[in-house]
């Protein structure tokens, strides 16, 4: 069996794979933005002490390996949710909550980044029009923030992709364990290996492509917003 | 023997196992730097082909998982009887290499353009100009950045274990889960504790070489000539 022959066969079970990696990855960075948003405003516009418990969580988060807390909302947790007599998460879920927590850490820096970016005379002048603090950051702040956020968000989904990988450890069959798992029945290590790369590859890209023309329609000529490329 | 007992008892195998990850880690950054500095001189100095190969090399690498990349060398490596430590280095190296070629071949092209005329028309050769007058002040530019690299590279060492039979932080503490978990009344709710201590071990690692950076940083700084750093993963 040549490489195409055997990439031919085992696709449908890297499909089947990809599909949990997209699903760990839009639950990742879906969730991650809803709590990173909350974070990043808690950051803002919080008092001292709420603002220094969310800086606590975002520093620990971004400090540690996405296989720790993983492996603690896995195995660490369980235990805990027993005694209160919750049952234990799924595989799934468990990787799904990770990515989301682990995520939400680092969206709520650059969210936090681009708010710090808009200059404070526009929420005094949203303030003086007569807007409540709530309203200025609604309507005001955040439409520019989130607008210079993208490209940094764009990152975040690339990585948050590739490390959907981490759940490996946790046995889930996404396209990283599929492969090892492919690679471990057939004997074609490298060929089971390149195909997960070239399907990594092909999402990457194209994700890249989709949020590359998501920018492109919402950017609002004349707010020159320097963009942040990496 | 009491719960903080059993918890020390798993915890002091991870000293031992240390140094297999500070090893993969030393030997990541020193490829990664070489490398990446290659290729950043490569793209900002070369002829167009050379260019283009080099920014192949970065894509290919900056969209593959580094769990697919390791066990990819492993897979490969593992018949030429290549150390283990150096094969996860290797993996992880030309990884971050077209992470850092990036940060290089930014800090370069963010030294003015003025600058390289200005010291060839006094008479500097062009190799000259960029070592005396290019790099010192890209080095200082990519210092920022690069300190996010190196936190990026510490998290990506947990993977290292997936080569097998290899004893990093994060298979030693996985070889202790389980059987933690037989003991009997208190094993399993330590898991918790056991693995927060696990990653206080790679706080340390990320915050402390952030901290001798940002030492470096200072150090090196020249007043009035700045750059602040993004936040990167």
């Amino acid at each position: 069996m040549n490489f195409f022959e055997f990439a031919g066969s085992v696709l449908p079970r890297f499909l089947g794979a990809v599909g949990i990696t997209l699903e760990l990855t839009a639950v990742g960075i879906g969730a991650g933005l809803v709590l990173g948003l909350l974070l990043a405003l808690t950051r803002v516009y919080a008092n001292r002490v709420v603002s220094g418990i969310a800086n606590v969580y975002i520093q620990f988060m971004r400090g540690t390996p996405l296989v720790i807390q993983v492996l603690v909302i896995y195995f660490g947790l369980p235990p805990y949710f027993k005694a209160i007599g919750l049952k234990p998460l799924s595989s799934l879920a468990a990787g799904c909550l990770a990515m989301a927590l682990n995520s939400a850490a680092y969206q709520a820096e650059y969210i936090r980044g681009a708010i710090q970016a808009i200059s404070s005379g526009q929420m005094q002048a949203a303030r003086s029009m007569g807007m409540t603090k709530t309203q200025a950051v609604r309507h005001v702040i955040l439409p520019q923030a989130l607008r210079i956020v993208l490209p940094s968000w764009s990152n975040e989904l690339i990585y948050t992709l590739l490390y959907s990988s981490t759940v490996y450890f946790i046995g889930l069959e996404e396209l990283s364990y599929a492969s090892m798992k492919i690679a471990a029945k057939s004997g074609r290590v490298l060929d089971s290996y390149i195909v997960a790369g070239v399907m990594y590859l092909i999402l990457v890209v194209f994700l890249s492509r989709v949020l590359a023309y998501a920018e492109a329609r919402l950017r609002i000529p004349g707010l020159a917003i320097e963009e942040r490329a990496r | 023997m009491s719960a903080a007992e059993i918890l020390w008892q798993n915890v002091r195998p991870l000293f031992g196992a240390l140094p297999v990850t500070l090893e993969v880690l030393g030997l990541l950054l020193v490829i990664g730097l070489t490398l990446g500095t290659v290729l950043a001189f490569a793209q900002a100095y070369g002829r167009r082909p050379l260019r283009y190969l080099c920014i192949g090399y970065e894509q290919l690498f900056r969209g593959i998982p580094p769990l697919v990349v390791l066990l990819f060398y492993w897979g490969v490596l593992q018949s030429f009887d290549t150390p283990r430590v150096l094969v996860a280095a290797l993996a992880l190296g030309m990884r971050s290499a077209a992470y850092q070629s990036q940060i290089f071949r930014g800090a370069i092209q963010a030294v003015p353009p003025g600058q390289m005329m200005a010291a060839r028309s006094l008479g500097m050769s062009r190799l000259q100009a960029i070592r005396s007058v290019i790099v010192p002040q890209a080095f200082r530019l990519a210092i920022p950045p690069w300190t996010n690299e190196y936190s990026s590279v510490v998290k990506d060492t947990a993977f290292i274990c997936v080569i097998g039979g290899l004893i990093d932080l994060t298979r030693q503490a996985l070889m202790k889960v389980a059987p933690l978990s037989m003991r009997r009344p208190v094993g399993t709710q330590l898991i918790l504790p056991y693995l927060i201590i696990l990653g206080l071990f790679y706080l340390a690692l990320t915050y402390g070489g952030n901290g001798l950076l940002a030492m470096l940083e200072r150090r090196m700084r020249i007043p009035g000539f700045e750059m602040k750093g993004k936040v990167e993963r």
